[in-house]
C-alpha cells in the first residue's frame, strides 16, 4: 500500500513538473492569414504595429512564449509610443500585450504539442489526476477503522508550514500570476484541453478555460481525499458531493453549453456582490442584447442576491452557499482542507477580519452604485472619478489578487479560507443575515466542552469555538460558514450545527449546565 | 485589597479566578511550578499525535491575563504556614496572601513496583511528562515496544497516542474487561475488541510485578505478575489512577487525607483556606459521587462556586446531576445520570441495553427495576444533548417515557443515521409495550422546566 502511494506520488509529480514547464516550451510562428485574422478581430488600425510585427515576427520560428512575448510587448509599446506622439488617438492598441501575445501564441503555436493534444493531456492532467490517485486511494486501508483523521498533521512538512507547503505556496501563487497577469504563457495548456472546450461551446479554449478544467478536476479528485478522510461523517460527504456538483455544473458546464447555444456565458449560482461584475456596463449591454435569457439571467441575478440568498440564509445558515454551493468554498474545502489549521485564531485576527471584508463590501457597493449610475446616466465619470478606473482598480486589487492570488495561493500559508474570511464582500453580507436574522446556529452541548481546542484549531475560518463552547455558549459568529468541522474533530460530541427557534439561539452563560441550579439561575439570569 | 492566591493553573484554580475577577476588584495571583500559562491537560494528546501544537491547548490568549489583571506567578510552593499566612516557595522567596485556594490537581498514582523511578518510566499527566514521552518515544526505532500499566481513561489515551505513531503497545489492565469498574459488560466488552482492533496488545487480568533496567539505568523490560513472562520495552506508562497532589501540605496545619478535606462549602479546617478540583477531597461523599472527583467538569464547577463564597455570597458546592464524557481510540462516550458496572450497582438498578449488529454503537440506559424512574444513560457512538437528559433526571421521567422521546435528546450531526426507531423496537420486544417514538420537536426542546 506504502508503495502505491509512493509511486502515485512519482507519476504525480513527474505530470506536475511537465506542467509545469509547458508554459516556457513549445514553438511557434506565425503565418500572415492568421495575424489578418487578429488584426480584424481587435480592429487594429495601427501599421506601425501591423509593420513591426510583420519584419519581425511572421514566417519566423520562436521556440518557448519567452521569446516571442516581448517582442510583441515591444511592437505595442513602440507603436503607441509613436501613435501619442503624432496624437493618432485612434490608432492607439488598447488591448493588453500580454491578451495579444496569447491571441498571436494560440495561432501560431505549432509542433509537438499542438500535433498531440491527447497526449500532452495526459502527459499533464492526466498523470496529474492517476498519480494523484494513487497518493489517495491506499488511504481507504492505511488510515484504518472511520474516525478522525489528524495524527500527523502538525508533524509534517506539507501540512506544517514546511518547506513543502512553501513550495506549495510559490507553485499557487506563480499560477495565479501567470493567469491574471501573463496570461501569454498560458498558451501550451489551453492546447491541452482545447479538444474538451471544442466539445462543450465548440470554441477552442483560452486560459479560464483551463483554469475553469482545472478547478473541477483538482476539486474532484481532492473530493475523494475527503470522502475517505471524513467517511465517518456524513455530513461532509454530503456536503462534499454538493459543492462538487454546483462546481461542475453549475460553474463549468452550464456555461459552456450556454455559449454553444449563443446564450451569454452565466453561472446561475454566482451570486452579486461576490460576481462583481454583473451590473457592468459590458454585461448588463450584453444580457439586454441577448433578449430573454438575457433579461431571465438579469432578473435571476438581482432576484439571487436580494431575495433566495437571505432567506436561504435565514433558515439554513450562510452555510448553504459557502460550503455547500459556491466555488471559492468548494475549492477552499477540498484542496484546501489540508491547511484548514493555518487560519489565524486571535483577536487581533478578528479585528483585521473585521474591517477588511466591510471594508471590501462597502468598495463593491460603491463601484456597483458609480456602475449603474454611469449605466443609467451615461455619464462615464462621477464626481470627477471615473468609474472605469474604480472598476479596474477593483478587478485587479479585489478580484484577481485578493480573492486569486493571495485567497488561493496563501492557502499552505493562511489556511484556505482567506478570501472567505477577510474579502468575499458576499460573505460579509450572508454575514449580517447570519447573525442577526437566521436559524443557524452551532448549539454547544451543555457543559460537556473540555476545552481541548480541537474545534478553534480546525476552524479555517479563524473561530475561537472553544471560547464559546467553554462557556457553554452557542456558537452564532457571522463568519462561520457551516462547513461542520469542529463538530466533526470534537472527541467530546459537544458541537451541533443546527437550525431551530431564532429565540434562545444566543445564550451567554457564565455557569455551565451541570452546577447547581440555584447558581446557574443567580448568575446567568441577571 | 484583599489578596487571593491560587496555588494551581488548572480548569479549577482558573475558572476560579475568572469568576472572581467578574465579581470583584480583589487581587489575584495564581501560582504554578507547571507552565507559564493555563492549557488544557485533556489536550496533551492531540498535541503528540501531531493534531495541534502545545500553544493551542491554550484555551486563552497571553494577553488575556494581564488585561483581567490576574497575577500568575511560576513557581514551587514548598510549605503553607497558616499561621503567617506565608507561602514559602522552593525557589526561597514568600508570598503572602488574604485568602489561600488549593487547586493542585493529581499526580500519577506509583504502586511501589520496583524500577517506577527508572528512566522511560512515565505518567501521563503534566506537560513534563508529554516532553518526557517525545523524548523517549519519539518514533518506533528508538521506541521499539511501550507498555502500559493501568487500564483506565488516561491509560487509553496513552494507548492511542503511541498507535499513532506506530509504537506497538502492549496494555495491562488488572481488571477482567476494559474498565469494568464503570462500564457495564456489554460496553466494556465492546471497547476490548475495539482496542485489539487497533493492533494494542491488550492484556486483561495482568499485573505489573517489576520494571527491570538496563546498564545505564533506563527501561529495559517489565515482569508480568501471573505469568512472569518478561516483556522487552524502551518505555513504560504507569496510569494506574491519580492521587492528589497534596504532598507539600502534609506537614502543615491544613486537614488532609488521600486529598485536602474539605466541607460543602469547599473550605478546609482552617480558616481561609479552601480547596478545590482534584485534590479536594469531601469529608462525605456528595450522593453517588466519589469523596475525590478528579474529573474536568468538578474542577469548573467548584471554581464557578468557591468565586461565589469569596466574594461574599457563602453558598455551598452542590453540584447537578452527573455527567461525563470520554473518547476510546475512535468510539465516544458519553454518560448522564448514573449507570453503574457489575461493581457497586444499587440492587435496585437495572439496564435496557442495545447495540448495532455492525457498528460500534451502542447505549445503556439504567432505570429503577420497581418504579421504572430513569437513573442514568451511557452512549457510545451516539451523541446525546445534555439538556435534555439533565432535564429528564430532574423531573424524574420514566425509562418508557425516555425511550419514547428519545429523538429529542439525539445530537449527532445532521443527516447521520438514527437509530431511535431500532432502539424502540427492541424495547417494545423485550418490555412488552408498545410504544410508539415521537418526533423531534423543537418546541419540547427548548422549553424550559
Ligand atoms: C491525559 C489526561 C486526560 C484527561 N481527560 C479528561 C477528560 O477527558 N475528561 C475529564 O473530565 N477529565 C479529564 N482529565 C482529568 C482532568 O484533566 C483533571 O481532572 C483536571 O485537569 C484537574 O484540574 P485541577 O484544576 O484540579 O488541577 P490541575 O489541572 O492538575 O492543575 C494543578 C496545577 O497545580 C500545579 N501544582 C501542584 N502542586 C503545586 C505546588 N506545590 N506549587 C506550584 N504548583 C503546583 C500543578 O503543576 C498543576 O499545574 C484528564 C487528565 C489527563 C491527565
Ligand atoms: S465554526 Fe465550525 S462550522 Fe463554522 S466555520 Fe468554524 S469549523 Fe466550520
Ligand atoms: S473540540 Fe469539543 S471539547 Fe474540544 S474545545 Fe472544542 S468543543 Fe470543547
Amino acid at each position: 500500500m506504502k508503495a502505491i502511494k509512493h509511486i502515485g506520488l512519482v507519476i504525480f509529480l513527474i505530470g506536475l513538473a511537465t506542467f509545469t514547464a509547458l508554459p516556457l516550451l513549445g514553438t511557434f510562428n506565425l503565418n500572415e492569414a492568421d495575424f489578418n485574422t487578429i488584426i480584424k478581430g481587435q480592429n487594429i488600425k495601427s501599421e506601425v504595429f501591423i509593420n513591426t510585427i510583420k519584419s519581425d515576427i511572421i514566417g519566423q520560428d520562436f521556440s518557448g512564449m519567452q521569446t516571442l512575448s516581448p517582442k510583441i510587448s515591444k511592437a505595442i509599446e513602440n507603436a503607441n509610443e509613436a501613435h501619442t506622439k503624432n496624437k493618432e488617438w485612434d490608432k492607439k492598441i488598447y488591448t493588453k500585450s500580454s491578451d495579444m501575445a496569447a491571441m498571436i501564441g494560440k495561432k501560431s503555436a505549432n509542433g509537438f504539442i499542438p500535433n498531440n493534444k491527447g497526449l500532452m493531456w495526459f502527459l499533464t492532467f492526466g498523470l496529474g489526476i492517476i498519480g494523484a490517485l494513487m497518493f489517495i486511494l491506499p488511504n481507504v486501508i492505511l488510515l484504518g477503522k472511520k474516525g478522525i483523521k489528524n495524527d500527523g498533521i502538525y508533524h509534517e512538512s506539507a501540512t506544517n508550514r514546511g518547506w513543502i507547503g512553501w513550495m506549495v505556496f510559490i507553485f499557487l501563487v506563480s499560477f495565479y500570476l501567470v493567469l491574471y497577469f501573463a496570461s501569454e504563457y498560458a498558451t501550451n495548456w489551453t492546447l491541452l484541453v482545447d479538444p474538451i472546450s471544442e466539445a462543450l461551446s465548440g470554441n477552442p479554449a483560452g486560459h479560464w478555460f483551463v483554469y475553469g478544467f482545472m478547478y473541477c478536476t483538482v476539486m474532484t479528485v481532492m473530493a475523494v481525499r475527503m470522502y475517505i478522510k471524513y467517511r465517518h461523517n456524513i455530513y461532509q460527504v454530503f456536503r462534499t458531493t454538493s459543492v462538487l456538483f454546483f462546481q461542475i455544473v453549475f460553474a463549468f458546464l452550464i456555461p459552456e453549453i450556454m455559449v454553444r447555444l449563443q446564450m451569454p456565458y452565466y453561472d446561475f449560482k454566482n451570486a452579486f456582490p461576490l460576481d462583481y461584475d454583473f451590473f457592468f456596463q459590458w454585461n448588463l449591454k450584453d444580457l439586454i442584447n441577448n433578449g430573454g435569457i438575457g433579461i431571465f439571467i438579469l432578473v435571476w441575478g438581482i432576484v439571487l442576491t436580494l431575495i433566495v440568498v437571505p432567506v436561504m440564509v435565514y433558515f439554513f445558515g450562510k452555510r448553504w452557499y459557502c460550503s455547500w454551493v459556491c466555488g471559492c468554498g468548494g475549492l477552499a474545502e477540498t484542496l484546501g482542507d489540508p491547511y484548514r489549521q493555518h487560519s489565524d485564531k486571535s483577536l487581533f485576527a478578528w479585528k483585521v477580519e473585521r474591517y477588511l471584508i466591510h471594508a471590501v463590501l462597502v468598495f463593491v457597493l460603491f463601484m456597483t452604485g458609480m456602475t449603474l449610475y454611469s449605466f443609467f446616466t451615461d455619464s462615464s465619470m462621477i464626481l470627477g472619478i471615473k468609474t472605469s478606473t474604480v472598476q479596474s482598480i477593483y478587478s485587479l486589487v479585489i478580484g484577481s489578487i485578493f480573492a486569486g492570488v493571495i485567497g488561493t495561493g496563501f492557502y499552505p500559508i493562511f489556511g484556505n479560507r482567506v478570501w472567505c474570511r477577510f474579502g468575499c464582500p458576499l460573505a460579509a453580507y450572508l454575514g449580517f443575515v447570519q447573525r442577526f436574522k437566521s436559524r443557524f446556529r452551532i448549539t454547544t452541548n451543555g457543559g460537556q466542552c473540555i476545552s481541548c481546542g480541537n474545534c478553534s484549531t480546525y476552524c479555517e475560518q479563524g473561530i475561537d469555538v472553544r471560547a464559546y463552547a467553554q462557556k457553554g455558549e452557542n456558537i452564532v459568529r457571522s463568519s462561520c460558514i457551516g462547513c461542520g468541522i469542529c463538530s466533526a474533530v470534537c472527541p467530546r460530541g459537544v458541537l451541533k450545527l443546527e437550525n431551530g427557534p431564532e429565540k434562545g439561539r444566543i445564550n451567554p452563560t457564565e455557569i455551565l449546565l451541570g452546577n447547581d441550579v440555584d447558581l446557574m439561575d443567580l448568575v446567568n439570569q441577571k | 485589597m484583599e489578596h487571593i492566591v491560587i496555588i494551581g493553573n488548572g480548569i479549577s484554580g482558573v475558572t476560579l479566578a475568572r469568576h472572581i475577577r467578574k465579581l470583584s476588584n480583589k487581587r489575584i495571583t495564581i501560582v504554578s511550578a507547571e507552565t507559564d500559562f493555563f492549557f488544557s491537560r485533556t489536550a496533551l494528546m492531540y498535541v503528540y499525535m501531531g493534531h495541534m501544537k502545545f500553544e493551542h491547548t491554550q484555551p486563552y490568549e497571553n494577553r488575556f491575563w494581564k488585561k483581567n489583571r490576574i497575577d500568575l506567578k511560576k513557581g514551587y510552593v514548598k510549605t503553607i504556614d497558616t499561621t503567617s499566612k506565608t507561602l514559602h516557595f522552593a525557589e526561597g522567596n514568600t508570598l503572602q496572601y488574604d485568602k489561600l485556594v488549593i487547586a493542585t490537581g493529581s499526580k500519577p498514582n506509583k504502586f511501589g513496583w520496583p524500577g517506577q523511578d527508572l528512566e522511560g518510566v512515565m505518567g501521563m499527566y503534566h506537560k513534563q511528562d508529554l516532553d518526557n514521552l517525545e523524548k523517549q518515544a519519539p518514533n518506533k526505532d528508538v521506541c521499539k515496544r511501550a507498555v502500559i500499566v493501568g487500564g483506565g481513561l488516561i491509560g487509553i489515551e496513552l494507548a492511542e497516542m503511541l498507535n499513532s505513531r506506530s509504537i506497538p503497545v502492549t496494555f495491562l489492565v488488572r481488571e477482567s474487561s476494559f474498565w469494568n469498574g464503570v462500564l457495564p459488560e456489554g460496553e466494556s466488552e465492546m471497547i476490548n475488541r475495539h482496542i485489539k482492533n487497533h493492533h494494542i496488545d491488550l492484556r486483561l487480568s495482568t499485573n505489573l510485578k517489576e520494571i527491570k533496567a538496563d546498564e545505564n539505568g533506563k527501561v529495559k523490560s517489565v515482569i508480568i505478575e501471573e505469568t512472569g513472562e518478561e516483556l522487552e520495552c524502551n518505555v513504560v506508562g504507569l496510569t494506574a489512577g491519580v492521587t492528589p497532589n497534596i504532598d507539600f501540605i502534609k506537614d502543615s496545619d491544613i486537614e488532609t487525607g488521600r486529598g485536602v478535606k474539605v466541607n460543602r462549602f469547599l473550605e478546609t479546617n482552617i480558616t481561609d483556606v479552601y480547596a478545590i478540583g482534584d485534590c479536594a477531597e469531601q469529608h462525605e461523599a456528595i450522593g453517588n459521587r466519589r469523596p475525590i472527583e478528579a474529573v474536568w467538569y468538578t474542577g469548573r464547577m467548584m471554581g464557578e462556586t468557591l468565586a461565589q463564597t469569596i466574594c461574599g455570597n457563602r453558598i455551598e458546592y452542590k453540584p447537578g446531576h452527573w455527567f461525563n464524557s470520554a473518547k476510546f481510540l475512535d468510539i465516544e462516550y458519553q454518560t448522564y445520570g448514573w449507570v453503574f458496572g457489575k461493581k457497586g450497582r444499587p440492587d435496585y438498578e437495572q439496564h435496557f441495553h442495545w447495540k448495532h449488529d455492525k457498528e460500534d454503537i451502542c447505549i445503556t440506559v439504567a432505570y429503577h427495576k420497581d418504579t421504572k424512574e430513569f437513573l442514568g444513560i451511557n452512549t457510545f457512538g451516539i451523541r446525546m444533548r445534555h439538556e435534555i437528559f439533565d432535564r429528564w433526571l430532574t423531573e424524574k421521567r420514566n425509562i418508557d417515557y425516555v425511550m419514547s422521546y428519545l429523538k429529542d435528546a439525539n445530537f449527532d450531526p445532521e443527516f447521520y443515521k438514527a437509530y431511535e426507531s431500532d432502539i424502540l423496537t427492541q424495547y417494545n420486544l423485550e418490555f412488552n409495550t408498545n410504544l410508539t417514538a415521537h418526533k423531534k420537536s423543537w418546541k419540547r426542546i427548548f422549553s424550559k422546566v
